[in-house]
């Protein structure tokens, strides 16, 4: 066995642990921290099938943001998860029923797989001897630019969706005002009183 | 070498693991949230196992635009719930009745 085999294996099951335990974890912190590890490990994967740019994407993107706002509102939100949890066992056994159904659907499907005649003929962008970043740089800004610019506007959408569904306007806390800053006097904002010495006001 | 079916099956395990997950917290929107993360990245892992072996970067284009949608998804739904959760102070799914759909 070589070292890519093991790699694999490795990577494999870290994945497939990361996704087990994001599951069925109690606490919905450790399960956003079971996701992290699935999605690293799901990273090496790419790395080992020579996808560099989409392993590296995977772990800034999800790692360093989806799995951080996946933190922030786990913690923002004051729920109890102990009884949310309390009807898992309810449904496990269906769970478990409807998974190993799919779950050998799947396996049939990859069973009798196999290419079609002629594939190589095909093929849309083959793959060449450059790196994987410049060669799929090329690939995106060339035939798939529109594409590209159309999820661009799905996050412009997405985020200016998120900001709106969750600003809200508090009335019972103090606020900057500014036309009543800018329109401050001295004269009336301040007195001069002349106080003798050894005297009070 | 590791062959292409390896990947597969490693892809349709996380597949079930997040429908499982589906059905083992139904309650829990967040979670739930996860589980249809782990769903869409084996879906990546297969587009980028087929780009690999098939010798072609139309997968790994996919497997791009498959990702931007997945953090749009992600935030816009962490964004109704928390919109939801200071509504109603539950993030139960049997709570979301207000539409009584």
């Amino acid at each position: 066995m070589g070292i890519a085999e093991i790699a694999f294996y490795a990577f494999s099951m870290s994945t497939l642990i990361g996704g087990i335990f994001t599951v069925v974890s109690r606490n919905p912190v450790h399960s956003v921290l079971w996701l992290i590890l699935a999605f690293l490990s799901a990273a090496g994967l790419f790395v080992l099938l020579g996808a560099e740019f989409v392993a590296m994407l995977l772990i800034i993107v999800y790692v360093g943001a989806v799995a951080v706002l996946f933190l922030f509102v786990v913690m923002m939100l004051d729920v109890d998860f102990a009884e949310l949890k309390a009807e898992m066992a309810k449904y496990l056994p269906l769970g478990l029923l409807i998974g190993v159904i799919v779950l050998m659907q799947l396996m049939f499907a990859v069973g009798v797989w196999d290419y079609s005649t002629g594939y190589e003929g095909r093929l849309a962008a083959e793959i060449g001897t450059g790196t994987n970043t410049a060669e799929l740089g090329a690939i995106i800004y060339d035939d798939y630019i529109l594409i590209f610019q159309l999820s661009g506007l799905i996050l412009l959408v997405a985020m200016i969706g998120a900001i709106v569904l969750t600003l809200r306007h508090r009335v019972d806390i103090k606020r900057q005002d500014v036309v009543a800053q800018m329109m401050r006097d001295p004269a009336k904002a301040m007195e001069l009183k002349d106080v003798k010495p050894g005297q009070g006001l | 070498m590791i062959g292409l079916e390896h990947y597969l099956a490693v892809a349709a395990a996380l597949f079930v693991i997040g429908i499982f997950g589906l059905f083992l917290n139904r309650k829990n929107i967040i979670i739930l949230l996860m589980s249809i993360e782990l769903m869409l990245l084996s879906v990546n892992i297969n587009f980028v196992a087929f780009s690999a072996y098939l010798n072609d970067y139309v997968g790994q284009i996919f497997t791009l635009f498959v990702l931007t949608v997945a953090a749009a998804e992600a935030a816009i739904g962490l964004a109704i719930l928390v919109c939801f959760f200071r509504n109603k102070g539950s993030i139960d799914v049997e709570d979301v009745n207000v539409m009584k759909g």
